[in-house]
């Protein structure tokens, strides 16, 4: 109980970021049409590959002798990259789509 | 100074992630939200490798680092270039244990270094991190197989028990980790990573296929909260924040989903148990009685007609057919006919999924009907051509209590004077279930690939 209360007290801050993250995040997405529900879901998939910051810092924080910890470090920069990057374009690959199927009837798109 | 300007690089990737994210929600500004994200995560990214100082000098193995990150943009980059529109569900769902792998390292990493200098509340988000993330690693990996039908729904008697009793076990042990101030035996430590990795599996096997979307959603929010985790650790704002942001909207897109399914989390998560008996013996009773229409007739009834409603479905991306599709609506709207697209929420692989593709074939947004105005409509259409959908429009999901898909609502096209069901095959649909829609009177078959189907019916009706 008394560490409970000394986490609190010494992670004030963090525990402000976390909970107003928590209630944008769920501002943000709740009124979301349908049809936005996959390319946000990917988008989404992208925002969370800022996992590889952690994994950057593992291995820049490594010593360049210890191996199994490089090794890992590394498995975990290249997967991480491909989680940012091939979410990002995968997100605009879909969007792309939108995008041609919204130029056309501009007039009537405003009306809904 | 150096310290100073990268927490402005994530003050600014954070805040960055936020605009994104809001502007994804808007169809209009959807693209360019994604641009802001991506510019964002950038910044973040390029800070952390020139700005970050770990003991007051450069990051050690730069080379190492920036040659993996040039790997992982190659694979990356290339396999979301080369996916086809069709599997893009897959794909997210690949990316996502992307993350909940890097998750889980990070943390194999960190408890090797921690053990003596960090307090408990480090050891359990680092503990934290290697569940969640090996969960979604494993979940999303299960559900990227099941999406390309390589594997199939499997469950067993009891199995949310063993489940729940998986979950118990890595609870204890993370407990006895937390207690033990560091003396804990790397066996323990592996044996909860193994026991995370089975779990993510079990908890994604039975689950069926259909509801994999909303699985890959909420794996999605799990890799969030795992990234927050990975934030506390190393007290990283823009971690700390941008996971968090994609664990709650995740989490609120997951119950957005399974409400446009009109079901409950809970109900997709363990519905499948038990009900799988009932649906195949329901099924045998029905054999039999379909009738097919030939081309030649399937053009005549649409060309005369007053007015088709067409309702796209997986079969439609399967045959990237959505173009000739386009070509026979247009080719029917100048004859006068009038043409509607009915889109199911979850037709396809994932909501919008079905969207999505039509928008690629430039079918006007006007013509696309939700599900409520196009059920509304059905009762005075004469002709309903289904393309490759099955699960959602299925009776059965209104009137068979004992039917896994009891509940969802679903296009009523019975209500048309005629049904022309369009496929490749009697065989079921995603969702394992025979469909008493293609024996009903007003329902017709039309047997084939969507693509060669359609063009057929462009020339007959061109010809009428």
């Amino acid at each position: 109980m008394e560490t409970l209360l000394s986490f609190i007290h010494s992670n004030l801050e963090i525990l402000y970021i976390v909970i107003l993250s928590v209630f944008l995040g769920i501002e943000v997405i709740s009124r979301v049409p349908s049809v936005l529900h996959t390319p946000l879901m990917s988008g989404a998939n992208a925002i969370h590959g800022v996992i590889i910051v952690g994994s950057i810092i593992v291995m820049g924080e490594a010593s360049a002798d210890n191996f199994i910890v490089l090794a890992l470090g590394f498995l975990a920069v290249i997967v991480g990259t491909i989680n940012v990057v091939g979410g990002f374009v995968v997100t605009d690959r879909m969007l792309e789509m939108f995008k041609s199927g919204k130029e056309k009837p501009s007039k009537s798109t405003k009306v809904k | 100074m150096e310290a100073s300007i990268l927490a402005i690089c994530y003050l600014i990737g954070s805040v960055s992630f936020i605009i994104g994210l809001k502007m994804l929600s808007h169809p209009a500004k959807a693209r360019r939200g994604n641009l802001v994200s991506a510019a964002g995560m950038a910044i973040a990214i390029l800070g952390t490798l020139i700005l970050y100082r770990p003991a007051g000098h450069a990051l050690n193995n730069l080379v190492w680092i920036v040659s993996a990150i040039i790997i992982g943009t190659v694979i990356g980059a290339t396999a979301a270039r080369r996916v086809k529109m069709t599997a893009m569900p897959e794909m997210v769902s690949m990316f996502n244990g992307m993350g909940g792998l890097c998750a889980a390292l990070i943390s194999i990493v960190e408890l090797g270094r921690v053990a003596n200098d960090h307090s408990d509340m480090h050891v359990l988000s680092i503990l934290a991190g290697m569940v969640i993330g090996s969960v979604s690693f494993t979940g999303s990996m299960i559900a990227y197989g099941k999406l390309q039908g390589k594997i199939k729904d499997h469950a067993f008697k009891g199995q949310h028990l063993v489940n729940l009793f998986v979950l118990l076990l890595i609870v204890i042990i993370g407990a006895i980790i937390i207690t033990s101030n560091g003396t804990f035996s790397a066996l323990i430590f592996y044996s909860m990573l193994g026991l995370s990795v089975v779990y993510g599996i079990l908890f994604v096997l039975p689950i069926g296929g259909a509801d994999m979307p909303v699985v890959i959603s909420l794996l999605n929010s799990f890799t969030g909260i795992a990234t927050a985790c990975a934030g506390f650790l190393y007290n990283n704002q823009v971690m700390l924040t941008g996971g968090i942001l994609v664990g709650s909207a995740g989490a609120i897109l997951t119950i957005l989903m399974c409400k446009a399914m009109n079901r409950s989390l809970m109900n997709v998560l363990i519905g499948s148990f038990g009900s799988t008996g009932t649906g195949a013996v329901h099924s045998v009773t029905q054999q039999g009685s379909s009738k097919e229409i030939s081309l030649g007739d399937a053009a005549m009834v649409m060309g005369y007609a007053q007015k088709v409603l067409i309702v796209p479905g997986y079969g439609l991306a399967v045959a990237q057919a959505q173009h000739v599709c386009n070509e026979l609506g247009k080719l029917l709207q100048n004859n006068g006919v009038v043409v509607k697209y009915a889109i199911h929420p979850v037709a396809g692989r994932m909501p919008g999924h079905m969207n999505v593709l039509l928008a690629e074939a430039d079918v006007s947004y006007d013509d696309l009907l939700e599900l409520e105005s196009a059920n509304e409509e059905f009762g005075s259409t004469d002709v309903v051509l289904i393309l490759g959908a099955n699960d959602v429009v299925n009776p059965a999901a209104l009137d068979d209590p004992s039917s896994p898909i009891y509940g969802m609502p679903i296009l009523e096209v019975g209500k048309a004077k005629l049904v022309i069901v369009n496929k490749r095959s009697m065989r079921p649909g995603y969702a394992g279930i025979e469909n008493e829609l293609f024996f009903k009177p007003n329902t017709s078959m039309l047997f084939g690939d969507a693509k060669t189907v359609l063009h057929e019916l462009v020339n007959l009706v061109k010809e009428l």
